[in-house]
């Protein structure tokens, strides 16, 4: 039928190699990377993500060609019992393939920026050997990503969807031995655990709303469960997609569930950039829009939805006002940004949120990528001074101690007017860039209105859409989204005016060296995306390019003209915003040692803000330290006393041992069944020892014994 | 004709002597010879009655009691002459060795 037919026409059958290319770089760098250059392990690593794209492209082209009919492209035979068979296809559609598009594209590019970061990285950490193990990790997460975004089952979204959540945690980890300033600590690793148990939170709600789907409709395919889905109670599917939401809380950092994201940022910053900002923290999104028949069924839960959205982009941009390090602020932007997404696809508007995914995708990675080409110059500028003041110490010139800053990472400096170990990623420590890293400031610059959504760039057109479709739909989370919209722009122009503008603030800053091509030239590509993203679906007559793509594969799409009021007003107010931050950031720059001048008039209020709300530390009082205590007094109490000490020990081990000491062995075995043989045996002896006697040896006594005894028989014979 | 019970009482006395010398007797030869005496008791009784009921299995039976007899004399005869070819003596009283 129609499967066989378009898999001879177009280039469906390439399907599976959007898994196997990935994979089969990561396994080229495992068995032979150790031979490798660097160089050509990046290649290896690039080259195999590459081949994912190509095969994206072909896949979409051969879509389009094909009008847009979905197609299964089955591939393995998994799981069969009985009537249940679960396969691996691949579900080529046009949201599909979309996804896909972002992943390997964007993915790609951060590819080949790793191999020029990973390559100062690894030296300033001092250890060149994971070099290898960083693209091993990231192709295993590119595959991983294409098994989530092409499974043409919920099963097999799953496998992907922890297939991810392993790559994360990976990467996250991945100078596990240190924290971010390369001490010997376990905040990396704690990091990457915290992000793991708290998507394993979101992935037990994914699970629920699994088995309930299973349980309700008897299958994981998309196609089948859809179909089904008409026909079972309203109440069923709002348990799934209410579960579902959970699992989408979890992965793409809602509350309550986002605190893991913030921390992920210990990863290093192409894994930022690439996990935890353009692909794997939009599975979420995806998985709303696949499911959207399932939510458009149900608009409570689509309510709850996005509402969830709508207040996590307000809280999450909240934060990021707050926030001094220059990954933690687009770490809660990109929170932020998740919120607007999660509210789009919660409100229905489902081309809306995948658009803002792709544009996001765009800029957030430009964005964090710049931040790590931020980090890496000033990581360089801070090495330069370091060396310069080394030299002048040798002319008796330079600042007592200052060249031990942090040459041994925890060791204490002498000099007490500076920190103890230079944090690169700090924005307090950054100013004036703007002259010392000119292509890395413009490359932000275009990020930064991206993000705060400005006329032309593609931010602009992408939350223009969601603003659109909030205020027809749902007032309230336009409200919301608009004053998170506000905060974005503010915490931007604050970034903006903090790191790249005024005076350095710090030795480092005004060493600040710009980095080369291999980590420009992707930011470039990515930029020139960001800019022209936006084009992607235009709210024109005659454009809308993505919404009638993915009109493909979501039933009802509704392509909205552009509303000039809605568009003024968020535009004005990203104007207002930016200039309010010009007033207090840009106007009189931050000195060094200066507190941030939101924290007067503010107030406690800022204290919030910088302190994350203190939602970890409710977290910690309301979940995490009940539950060690309970886990405690688990192990200590019950386990262990309880069960160690008294059940297993005094009563098992105790009544075994009576068993089998007293009472088998002195009382069974050896007063019984010893005191039986022994007494045989002496017995024995005794009546033998009678009888020996009788056997004197005497030839004629035993005759008259014989006599004796005939004559008795004969006697006997005689009287009877 | 003389009437069987003389004949069985001269037995009877046989026999009886040859317990006694059995018993009383310490010389392995005596003890011997006495068992003889009571072998041929036996036999004077099984002919005597082999003839009032006028029966040749009994006279029979009696060759095979001779028969025995001798070959019974010989390993008799042949153990003596070992016990004695150890012990220098027959008398059966020092032959006590199996003494429990």
């Amino acid at each position: 039928m129609q499967l066989s037919e378009t898999v001879h026409t177009g280039f469906f059958f390439l399907a599976p190699w959007l898994v196997f290319a990935p994979v089969i770089g990561l396994l080229i760098n495992i068995i032979f990377g150790g031979r490798f250059s660097e160089k050509a392990i990046g290649t290896v690593a690039s080259l195999a993500s590459g081949a994912s794209f190509v095969v994206s492209v072909l896949l979409a082209w051969s879509l389009a060609a094909g009008h847009g009919a979905a197609v299964t492209v089955p591939f393995l035979e998994w799981i069969h019992i009985g009537s249940l068979e679960l396969d691996w296809a691949f579900r080529v559609d046009s949201l599909s393939t979309t996804m896909m598009l972002v992943v390997s594209g964007v993915g790609t590019l951060i590819h080949i920026y790793a191999i020029g970061y990973m390559h100062e990285d690894v030296r300033f950490k001092q250890d060149p050997g994971r070099f290898r193990r960083f693209f091993v990790f990231l192709n295993l997460f590119i595959a991983m990503m294409m098994i989530l975004v092409s499974g043409d089952s919920y099963l097999m979204l799953f496998v992907g969807w922890e297939g991810v959540g392993l790559c994360s945690f990976l990467l996250i980890g991945f100078w596990y031995e240190m924290d971010t300033l390369g001490r010997p600590s376990w905040a990396n690793s704690n990091a990457a655990v915290k992000a793991f148990v708290t998507n394993r939170v979101g992935d037990f709600g994914f699970l629920l709303a699994a088995f309930t789907m299973f349980w309700a409709f008897g299958s994981f395919q998309f196609d089948e469960v859809f179909e089904a889905a008409h026909a079972v109670a309203p109440g069923v599917i709002v348990a799934i997609t209410l579960f579902m939401l959970i699992g989408v809380a979890g992965k793409s950092a809602q509350i309550p569930l986002y605190v893991w994201l913030p921390d992920a940022m210990a990863g290093p910053t192409p894994v930022s950039a690439l996990i935890h900002a353009a692909t794997m923290v939009t599975a979420g999104v995806y998985l709303v829009t696949r499911s959207a028949e399932l939510y458009m069924l149900v608009p409570q839960a689509q309510y709850i939805v996005a509402m969830t959205g709508a207040i996590t982009a307000l809280f999450a941009a909240t934060i990021a006002v707050g926030q001094y390090d220059i990954k933690k602020v687009l770490a809660y932007s990109t929170i932020s940004q998740l919120g607007f997404m999660v509210a789009a696809v919660g409100m229905g508007a489902f081309v809306a949120g995948m658009f803002h995914l792709v544009t996001h995708a765009f800029f957030k990675a430009l964005l964090f990528l710049s931040a790590g080409s931020v980090i890496l110059g000033l990581e360089r500028g801070h090495h330069h001074a370091e060396r310069a003041h080394g030299h002048g110490d040798e002319h008796g010139k330079g600042k007592k101690g200052k060249h031990a800053l942090s040459k041994a990472a925890g060791k204490k400096s002498e000099s007490h007017d500076e920190h103890e170990v230079f944090d690169p990623g700090d924005m307090r420590n950054m100013g004036g860039l703007r002259k010392t890293m000119p292509i890395t400031f413009w490359l932000y610059m275009i990020g930064t209105l991206a993000l705060a959504g400005i006329v032309p760039f593609a931010g602009f057109w992408s939350k223009d859409e969601i603003l659109l479709d909030a205020k027809l739909h749902y007032p309230t989370v336009y409200v919301l989204l608009s004053i998170a919209a506000f905060f974005t722009a503010f915490y931007m122009g604050r970034q903006i005016w903090m790191v790249f503008f005024g005076e350095p603030r710090h030795e480092a800053a005004a060493h600040a060296e710009e980095s080369k091509p291999i980590i420009t030239v992707p930011l470039m590509v990515l930029a020139a995306l960001s800019l022209l993203g936006g084009a992607l679906n235009l709210p024109f007559e005659g454009f809308h390019q993505l919404g009638h793509w993915l009109e493909y594969t979501l039933k009802e799409v509704e392509a909205l003209p552009l509303n000039l009021q809605v568009a003024g007003i968020s535009t004005l107010l990203a104007l207002f915003a930016i200039f309010l931050s010009w007033l207090i950031y840009g106007r009189n720059p931050l000195r060094a040692g200066q507190p941030d001048p939101l924290k007067k008039p503010l107030g406690f209020i800022f204290t919030g803000m910088e302190n994350k709300w203190f939602v970890d530390e409710g977290y910690f009082a309301v979940i995490i330290n009940p539950f060690k205590k309970l886990s405690q007094f688990l192990a200590d109490v019950i386990d262990w006393r309880f069960w160690h000490d008294w059940f297993h020990e005094t009563v098992i081990a105790g009544t075994y041992n009576w068993l089998s000491n007293t009472a088998l062995n002195v009382y069974a075995d050896q007063k019984g069944i010893d005191a039986f043989a022994n007494w045989l045996g002496t017995a024995t002896q005794s009546l033998s020892g009678a009888l020996r006697k009788v056997q004197n040896g005497f030839v004629r006594s035993y005759a008259l014994s014989v006599l004796l005894g005939v004559v008795l028989i004969l006697g006997y014979l005689i009287v009877k | 004709m003389i009437p069987v019970e003389y004949y069985i009482i001269l037995s009877a006395i046989l026999f009886a002597i040859g317990v006694a010398g059995v018993l009383i007797r310490r010389n392995a030869l005596i003890i011997f010879m006495s068992i003889e005496l009571m072998l041929n008791a036996a036999n004077l009784a099984i002919v005597a009655f082999s003839s009032v009921f006028n029966s040749f299995s009994g006279q029979v039976f009696v060759f095979f009691v001779i028969a025995v007899a001798a070959a019974e004399v010989a390993v008799g005869l042949a153990l003596i002459v070992e016990i004695f070819k150890t012990k220098h003596s027959i008398d059966v009283d020092q032959m006590s060795s199996l003494k429990g």
